[in-house]
């Protein structure tokens, strides 16, 4: 990655959460922490990992991504509007009456492959979906992106289980690990640690990186899977609503969004364009 | 039923490529042919109802036809949330099927025994529910439900029913089957009680009692008009189902009559009451203890019919 393409996608996360905290704002909705949390991954996912197209969002042969913190579905909105995959106008609907954009990821929207919203259901479907792709010997991969809380499903478990056992190595998860839940810090909740080591148990190829390190992401999936025969798993430690100073590893930003006096000082910290 | 089902299964599946099974490790004795066959179309899960579901999903919405299949209310209940969020808001191509619907494995105990499966499979968006009452119409199910395009629930027996219809069946998805002509009221059954329900029609015409039987197989989208033409042309309505009377089929066929506007002479259903047993039983013991076998149901309509007007639910 050279300096000017770093430049570039560190911009495209900016704006990014600008979309995010602006779309929460105006819907006075709740998540924004956790679309914070992944703004870089979506910047380096979408302009540097995923083979999809604006022009054809079904192309067969796409890459597959699934959000499973279908939450966090701000962040994927404002990344697929940012390259053309929508109107922008469409973000002033975001969690409004009659507006395209709803709270939780919706399939309706072009780009989004899968709608989610209740934690534990991505990672099963992603697995399907890999299945599916390597019976057909198609070469398109499967990203699944799913935070602390969708670890503490058992389907999260079942399938992971599952993938292993059948060396899904089209399928890569990232975890958006920045270990802190609806209720309180993961480790208070259902303590994950020792994450990576429990996924080498259970016969995943596991990296850490930092989340929110755009060249480090690009190194980390430059090439996939991390293993032949293995599933990938990308620990990505990530900051709960990472660039707002006050939201930052709170939980109270979980469910947050930003007040009418905070929404300009929150632009201004994440340098928003 | 169990065993024509896999059979008829495995007999499409070598023809369309697209048919894989998605199991929970339940299917001993049924799905080996299945997984010989197409062992690259054949998953099993593990004990993992929800893992099994999503990945069916997943599988499906890359243009292929997932079948999962479990007993009773394991590929159901387990992982509906999976069925509402997953299959039938994607309307992905999954067929959900279980073996036993009912009180089928009976002496198992509560826990096997499929009692709201209907109600609650029928109020999913885009969700078929299809009972089938014996083999002809387990075996024309199978086909209607591989040709549906969409999530599909398929309450499969659990044994060897005996016939219900006799001959050729007339088979539509959603369409009403006639099993038998009369007019001093209507039978509606669905699935595998049906021949309770018709040897219970043949034990009324001994007594001079001569009613219209049909199988809706189809709970939903169910036959509006044949319900229509049963409230006007017949003495009545009875329902009858191996379920809980909230929600099924009795439920279904009420609402068809309240949104038409059509009252009927009589209307009845029976069904199970609205609790669970604590005591062992196999299936006819059970059926027997709940007035659900032929003698019982003939003196409990015989005795309704008698009543000059519409009652409430027994």
């Amino acid at each position: 990655m050279t300096a000017a393409e770093r430049t570039e996608i560190e911009r495209l996360a900016r704006r990014v959460r600008g979309h995010c905290l602006r779309m929460t704002h105006r819907g006075r909705s709740g998540h924004v922490g956790s679309m914070l949390s992944i703004a870089e991954i979506m910047a380096v996912l979408y302009t540097r990992v995923l083979r999809v197209d604006p022009a054809h969002p079904r192309a067969p042969d796409r890459d597959r991504f699934i959000l499973s913190k279908g939450h966090a579905g701000g962040a994927v909105y404002a990344v697929l509007g940012e390259l053309g995959f929508f109107p922008q106008e469409w973000f002033q609907g975001y969690y409004r009456d009659g507006g395209r954009l709803m709270g939780h990821i919706s399939h309706h929207v072009p780009g989004v492959e899968f709608s989610t919203g209740s934690l534990g259901h991505g990672l099963p479907v992603a697995v399907g979906m890999a299945l599916a792709a390597r019976h057909a010997r198609r070469q398109h991969r499967i990203i699944c992106l799913m935070s602390d809380g969708d670890c503490n499903e058992g389907s999260t478990w079942e399938a992971l289980l599952f993938a292993a056992q059948h060396k899904l190595d089209n399928l890569t998860v990232i975890v958006d690990y920045n270990r802190i839940q609806a209720l309180g810090m993961s480790k208070d909740v259902l303590d994950l640690e020792p994450f990576a080591t429990k996924l080498q148990a259970c016969h995943w190829a596991v990296k850490e990186v930092d989340g929110h390190d755009v060249a480090a992401l690009d190194a980390a999936l430059a090439v996939l899977p991390f293993e032949t025969g293995k599933p990938s798993w990308l620990l990505a430690r990530t900051v709960k609503g990472k660039g707002v100073s006050w939201m930052e590893n709170t939980v109270a930003c979980h469910y947050g969004s930003v007040t009418d006096e905070e929404l300009a000082r929150a632009l201004a910290e994440i340098g928003a364009e | 039923m169990r065993t024509l089902f896999n059979k008829v299964l495995l007999d499409i599946a070598g023809k369309d490529p697209r048919i894989w099974m998605i199991l929970a490790d339940i299917g001993y004795g049924e799905i080996e042919p299945f997984r010989d066959a197409f062992p690259d179309r054949w998953y099993n899960c593990g004990v993992a109802e929800q893992n099994m579901t999503g990945v069916a999903c997943g599988v499906a919405m890359e243009g292929n036809i997932a079948i999962t299949y479990s007993i009773a209310n394991f590929p159901t209940l387990r992982c509906l949330e999976q069925i509402r969020n997953d299959v039938c808001y994607h309307n992905a191509n999954v067929k959900i099927v279980i073996i036993g619907g009912g009180l089928a494995y009976g002496p198992l105990g509560v826990s096997h025994q499929a009692t709201e499966d209907i109600a609650i499979m029928r109020a999913l968006p885009n969700m078929v529910v299809f009972c089938p009452c014996d083999f002809a119409e387990a075996e024309a199910g199978v086909h209607a439900m591989i040709a549906h395009d969409g999530p599909f629930y398929y309450r499969c027996g659990y044994k060897k029913e005996p016939p219900v219809h006799s001959g050729k069946i007339d088979f539509q998805l959603g369409k009403a089957i006639r099993v038998r002509e009369g007019a001093d009221a209507t039978i509606f059954f669905t699935g595998t009680i049906g021949n309770q329900a018709a040897a219970a029609a043949e034990l009324l015409e001994r007594d001079g009692i001569r009613c219209r039987v049909e199988s809706l197989h189809t709970v939903k989208p169910i036959d509006r008009a044949a319900i229509v033409a049963a409230a006007r042309e017949t003495g009545g309505i009875i329902t009858v189902e191996e379920h809980q009377l909230a929600g099924g089929l009795g439920g279904a066929v009420a609402e068809v009559l309240c949104d038409e506007g059509v009252v009927p002479q009589r209307f009845l259903r029976l069904g199970l009451p609205d609790c669970y047993v604590s005591r062992v039983g196999t299936h006819p013991w059970l059926l027997d203890q709940y007035g659900l076998v032929a003698p019982k149901l003939a003196v409990r309509i015989k005795e309704y019919l008698r009543q000059p007007v519409a009652g409430a639910s027994v």
